[in-house]
């Protein structure tokens, strides 16, 4: 393959690092927070304002205003957990692993990457703790002293979930926080106001860019990126493991934990695609988010896909191949049942389509990449449907069948969330340099 | 320009850092003794009754026997308050121009009860059963202290959910001989049979006395 460029030819340090600064900072007090920044943050925030609503009316009615009940007690609040902690891993794949292997093209993307791991496992984070129905008491989940007598049940996968969230979350902001401090630095070096000095001086923490600080910096840097690439995986295995503990049928399969990883895998690729394609023409990005990180984030996709798809083709395969006949009724269930309009748009969305990307003229297309992306986030949506609606719908007592539909304040919570993840990113790219310019710096002055 | 922050502000970061974690380790602190002070848990406090009853006279002084008063203990959930008649029994023969006692006589003439505050009380998820704890050899003292010396009864234990769980887990050192569980200041010593006897005598064991069930019903 020709390489393309991972920077525009003709980029400098000092260009870069003004353009980056720009967005931020403004210094050309003409040129104002753009409209399409005002229309997208407003829009986020009414959607976030519904949320909260929701939540509030949660708060004072109780669980009941949920459409879960017996069988289907895990509904909307598993399902868009589940989702959003998926779509959370795409950050860490890029910004953590890809700097391990030391790609050259993971050095423009990683802020803007680690920035959406952080949004969506603030939203990921939101629905365990509201379907406690008691919500106030989460810290239960914690094992601490406690007057009651009680420790966590440590045999429970549900407890290891809390322990892999809180970490994983603990050390994205930390891994996200430090990669930004020489980046605070450079902004409050050219901050003009006094506000903006300030502001970005405490967050700079004092980092001034002394030798004796990047001796620190860079091992620091390495070792939370080591910790955070196996913490990406355990975080999805214990996801899956949630439901392989489980005894319901077609949840109860070693190759959950697996299975989990590669659909975070695709879904976060797939998120930072989606966000990526509009946000690179708006905040002026080509020159440093070039053909080429498309290129190669739409081969990552294809990739998780396939790794997808032979999840899928294993779940039938070891359905039919083992002995257990709930099994195969589950699955037959699932690709024929009320359900398998959700079983086979998952299937296409997740599986089928994206095998478009084996063609780079498709991957270069930015409309068709983009409605691929937004395919594969819905499907990934649809596949957790499947998997927990209908292994919970159709327990092993068939006096106890039931169904799932979802109410409007579940609705209106998952769009809440999908407003406070554009709300805070948002802020984010308005607020905080979304390209990682010490390192950008770092990589223009290497001789070429 | 000059600069935004003086050689001050590395104390202030410094301070402003050593403050968060002194924030965070006092909080835990608080949070782990707060909850299990006395105060909290209301351990030592008398409360205000309609009359200044004494367990201490009652008990220790006149020898009277707890089932006296708490008359269904044996037979029911409640351990039960005496009705006024009970404390008529001897109240219409002695001190009956006491001041002390008006409100009793009152209760009598007007034939309404006595309102006694609750000094013990467990929370309504609670399900507490007073006939088979005794039925199964745990003693009064264990839960409600040694009333025979309280002059103003008093609430002894925590009663938090450990409290329950600490015996729920391990029942054998708590339960006493039969002829002991009325008593108010009981020890094990050495004619005391063992743990595991007393747990066989009673047939305690048979059921996970820590299911969620047993008290959460």
């Amino acid at each position: 393959m020709t390489a393309m460029p991972v920077i525009a030819p003709g980029e400098t340090a000092q260009s870069m690092t003004e353009r980056i600064c720009d967005i931020t900072l403004r210094e050309d007090k003409s040129v104002r927070t753009p409209l399409w920044w005002w229309i997208a943050f407003g829009l986020s925030l009414s959607l976030l304002g519904g949320g909260v609503v929701s939540v509030l009316w949660l708060f004072y009615a109780g669980l009941g205003i949920w459409g879960i009940d017996w069988p289907v007690a895990w509904g909307f609040d598993i399902l868009n957990y589940v989702w959003w902690i998926a779509i959370a891993s795409g950050g860490t794949f890029i910004s953590a692993l890809f700097f391990l292997l030391g790609v050259e093209w993971r050095t423009s993307l990683n802020r803007l990457a680690e920035s959406l791991t952080l949004c969506a496992a603030l939203c990921a984070a939101i629905f365990p703790i509201l379907h406690l129905g008691r919500p106030w008491f989460f810290y239960w989940l914690f094992p601490y002293p406690n007057t009651m007598g009680l420790w966590a049940q440590f045999r429970s996968p549900l407890v290891w979930d809390f322990f892999a969230i809180l970490a994983y979350v603990l050390c994205s902001t930390l891994f996200w926080y430090f990669g930004l401090l020489p980046d605070f630095a450079t902004l409050r070096d050219r901050a003009q106001g006094r506000g903006q000095r300030v502001f970005y001086g405490i967050l700079a923490m004092g980092f001034r860019g002394s030798n004796r600080q990047w001796r620190h910096y860079r091992p620091v840097y390495a070792v939370t990126a080591a910790l955070m690439a196996p913490l990406v995986v355990s975080v999805h295995s214990i996801v899956g493991m949630d439901f392989a503990g489980a005894a319901a049928t077609g949840w109860h399969s070693t190759q959950f934990p697996p299975f989990f990883v590669f659909g975070a895998a695709l879904s976060g690729f797939a998120v930072v695609l989606l966000v990526l394609l509009p946000l690179r023409p708006l905040l002026g990005l080509q020159p440093y988010i070039t053909a080429r990180h498309i290129d190669v984030l739409g081969r990552l996709l294809l990739t998780s896909s396939l790794c997808v798809t032979y999840a899928y083709i294993m779940d039938a395969f070891s359905t039919f191949y083992g002995p257990d006949q709930a099994d195969r009724t589950m699955f037959l269930i699932r690709v024929s049942g009320l359900y398998a309009p959700v079983y086979w748009g998952t299937v296409i969305l997740n599986g089928v389509l994206p095998q478009l990307f084996w063609w780079r003229s498709f991957r270069l297309n930015p409309v068709l990449t983009w409605l691929i992306c937004f395919g594969v986030l819905v499907g990934m949506w649809l596949e957790r449907f499947q998997i927990i609606v209908t292994s919970l719908a159709r327990t092993q007592l068939p006096s106890s069948w039931g169904q799932y539909t979802p109410t409007f304040w579940e609705w209106s919570l998952l769009f809440g969330t999908i407003g406070l993840f554009l709300t805070t990113f948002l802020l984010i790219v308005r607020l905080i340099p979304i390209v990682a310019m010490a390192e950008m710096r770092a990589m223009l002055r290497r001789p070429q | 320009m000059a600069a935004v922050f003086s050689p001050r502000a590395n104390v202030i970061a410094t301070v402003c850092m050593i403050g968060v974690a002194g924030f965070i380790a006092g909080g835990c602190i608080w949070w782990f003794a707060w909850p299990r002070s006395d105060y909290v848990r209301r351990v030592g406090w008398t409360i205000q009754q309609p009359v200044p009853f004494s367990h201490q006279h009652h008990v220790s002084g006149l020898g009277i026997d707890c089932r006296f008063c708490h008359s269904s203990v044996e037979h029911s959930a409640q351990a039960s308050l005496p009705p006024t008649f009970t404390c008529m029994t001897c109240h219409s023969q002695i001190w009956t121009n006491a001041d002390m006692l008006s409100a009793v006589r009152n209760s009598l003439t007007s034939n309404t009860p006595l309102v006694w505050a609750r000094v013990t009380d467990v929370p309504d998820y609670v399900y507490f059963n007073h006939s088979i704890h005794v039925a199964k050899g745990v003693g009064c003292e264990s839960c409600h202290g040694n009333v025979a010396a309280m002059p103003l009864t008093y609430k002894a234990k925590t009663l938090t959910m450990r409290f329950c769980l600490d015996c729920h887990r391990d029942p054998g050192l708590q339960l006493r001989p039969v002829a002991s569980i009325y008593d108010t200041d009981w020890h094990r010593n050495r004619t005391t049979p063992s743990a595991a006897e007393l747990m066989r005598q009673y047939h305690v064991g048979a059921r996970n006395l820590t299911e969620c069930s047993i008290c959460h019903r």
